[in-house]
């Protein structure tokens, strides 16, 4: 249970702004959505808090700032499901939640018996057990996407990014992965924040979406604040119909182009 | 191939022991199990090796031109362990040509083959990338500029020093030499980027060995000295090697060892095992300066012995699996155990005279590797 809040956060690629001025504040226990058009700069903002690029602002994590923290610290308080995972062919579904073990042992130390008790304990509560001893190369892509979310949730930290987590699976498996990410935030009281294309999906199980453009915030709110027709069509330049369903669903259905 | 054999002789020893437990799940007695076998295969593949590795060593001192006949020398070996004797026939002479001459070779064969090998492994873990080994960022190619140029320029000079000049200048040089390269690759790439290390690596073997033409050309009558050198060899081994680098190979093995866990980590990237934690540039160069010491005490002493450093670890991650916890024991105990036995033809095929030993590692290890990649891709 943790709460993050962001006060001025930016990053610079040498001259380009990536992210400017990110200000906002997740509660304990929140889903937020950061939707926007490619280059945004929600996947700078993400590895921004995860410490893959520098940034300048201030992260706190329960008041504390991330920054000051020992890197094992923060990799204990913040789990990262990156958009694009690296993941060897060779390494067996075990080595790999062990992995998420990491920020527990000591330099020179080794996974103790507790360590891998928690990953096969992880691995079947999220019916991974079969793929322990099989190669992360003979696995599918839905698969493979619940394994990276193995090693996040085996970090044991409180508060999980996820930087495209469904963008390379088919329907089904992006209904299921995040799924299991709203349940494993409802059984954990994690904290999450996700960043998403879909903006059907990223309204149905956010609480709160954040729309960035060019770096900055451009509208935050409820979902159905911030998925309108006319502020999607300014930002995303897209021809949108922004339909409602009587269960307060909100599904976002592109338009083609009449003339064409 | 090894999970076929052993899942029937694990399964009924795990068995009893959860029996008496409070009923587990079917998921959980069978995760124990894999991960039960997964532990004792690693027992399994350690205590192989070690016995490859023994009746390397044990081959390697019963095997020269001396004439001893073969089933005296571990008898020997026993009759000068303290409270033991035995007789063993083998007279004074001869028990020198085995200690003196044999054993030190055969220690040396062996720890120069650890050293390469684990090198090389941890190379190619903190690079990610296959066919890298201290050899591809200037070690060799430094070391072979040194010796160059203490042969060519103080040919004869340095009998009565107290070291011999060559192989320190040798170690100087392959150490400068990676150094430069990784800062040339920092300076311009930062070091998150592995490529262009390497690439670095590159343009300074480049520039080394056009400066070591150089030299080989303005000084051709050492051009046999050199050669003889650069294709490496255990002949002169004396105890005295031996003490040379055994310090920087086990210094260094140990480093490397302790740095097993982090090496996985790095499997899936620079920037995931920053999210996970792990100081990754830290991480990266003490295992570069590791194995670049060790292996540059290895060389300076052996000349460049080639192909032991990428294709033992090879051979392990085919055989054994990928994780470095079991890549790095099993590549020094394999690495030992093969150059030992490349040894042995090295002196009996042209004796008196010796085969170069790189020559004998490129010539088995090459159709062997050839060999074990076609039967993997045939398996999968």
């Amino acid at each position: 249970m943790s709460s993050i809040e962001f006060r001025n956060v930016a990053v610079r690629y040498g001259k380009r702004v990536a992210v400017h001025g990110f200000t906002a504040s997740v509660r304990s226990g929140e889903w937020l959505g950061l939707i926007g058009p490619n280059g945004a700069g929600k996947s700078s903002l993400l590895q921004a808090v995860v410490g893959v690029i520098s940034s300048t602002g201030e992260i706190d994590v329960d008041g504390a700032p991330l920054a000051l923290r020992a890197p094992s610290r923060r990799a204990a308080l913040v789990a990262y499901v990156p958009q694009d995972p690296m993941m060897p062919a060779d390494m067996t579904g075990f080595e790999y939640v062990l992995l998420g073990r990491a920020p527990y042992v000591g330099y020179f130390g080794t996974e103790s018996r507790r360590d891998r008790s928690m990953v096969r304990d992880v691995l079947d509560r999220l019916d991974l057990s079969d793929f322990a001893d099989r190669h992360l190369g003979h696995l599918s892509g839905g698969e493979r996407q619940r394994l990276v979310i193995a090693r996040a949730l085996a970090t044991e930290a409180p508060i999980l990014l996820l930087d495209e987590p469904t963008s390379a699976l088919d329907i089904g498996h992006q209904q299921h992965a995040l799924d299991l990410v709203e349940r494993l935030r409802h059984d954990h009281g994690l904290t999450v924040i996700s960043a998403m294309h879909d903006l059907t999906l990223a309204g149905m199980y956010a609480d709160r979406l954040a729309l960035m453009h060019e770096g900055v915030v451009v509208s935050e709110g409820e979902p159905e604040t911030v998925l309108n027709a006319d502020v999607l069509a300014e930002f995303y330049g897209v021809r949108v119909t922004v339909h409602r369903e009587p269960d307060g669903t909100i599904v976002v259905i592109p338009r083609r182009n009449s003339l064409l | 191939m090894t999970t076929a054999g052993e899942a029937p002789s694990h399964a009924p020893a795990d068995v009893p022991e959860d029996a008496p437990t409070t009923p587990p799940s079917d998921a959980l007695t069978s995760d124990r199990k894999t991960t039960n076998a997964s532990g004792t295969r690693s027992t399994k593949w350690i205590v192989c090796a070690s016995g490859v590795a023994l009746l390397a060593i044990l081959a390697g001192i019963v095997t020269g031109p001396a004439g001893l006949t073969w089933w005296r020398v571990p008898l020997a070996l026993l009759d000068h362990l303290p409270l033991i004797s035995i007789d063993s026939g083998v007279t004074e002479s001869q028990w020198n040509i085995l200690w003196e001459i044999r054993m030190p070779r055969v220690v040396l064969g062996g720890l120069v083959g650890a050293m390469l090998s684990v090198g090389g492994a941890s190379y190619q873990g903190v690079f990610r990338n296959p066919l890298v080994d201290p050899y591809q960022l200037g070690a060799a190619a430094g070391a072979g500029l040194g010796a160059t140029l203490m042969l060519a320029t103080f040919r004869g000079a340095g009998a009565d020093w107290p070291i011999d000049p060559v192989p320190a200048v040798a170690f100087v040089c392959a150490i400068a030499a990676v150094a430069m390269t990784y800062f040339v690759g920092a300076a311009f790439g930062g070091l998150r980027s592995t490529a262009t290390l390497v690439l670095a690596g590159v343009a300074m073997v480049s520039l080394l060995t056009a400066a070591q033409t150089f030299l080989l050309q303005r000084n051709s009558e050492v051009i046999r000295d050199v050669y003889t050198w650069i294709l490496g060899r255990l002949s002169t081994a004396d105890w005295e090697d031996v003490k040379l680098v055994a310090p920087y190979v086990a210094v260094s093995c140990v480093v490397l060892f302790l740095h097993r866990r982090h090496l996985d980590a790095l499997r899936v990237g620079d920037d995931e095992a920053t999210t996970l934690g792990i100081p990754v540039s830290r991480v990266r160069l003490i295992v570069v300066i590791a194995a670049t010491l060790g292996t540059a005490a290895a060389v300076s002493v052996s000349g460049l012995i080639g192909f032991v450093g990428i294709v033992v670890p090879h051979v392990v991650r085919l055989v054994a699996g990928s994780s470095y916890r079991r890549v790095l024991p099993l590549s020094a105990l394999f690495g030992a155990a093969f150059l030992i036995l490349c040894d042995i033809p090295a002196r009996m095929l042209t004796a008196p005279a010796e085969l170069p030993i790189g020559v004998v590692t490129a010539l088995v290890g090459a159709p062997f590797f050839i060999l074990l990649l076609r039967t993997r891709s045939l398996n999968r």
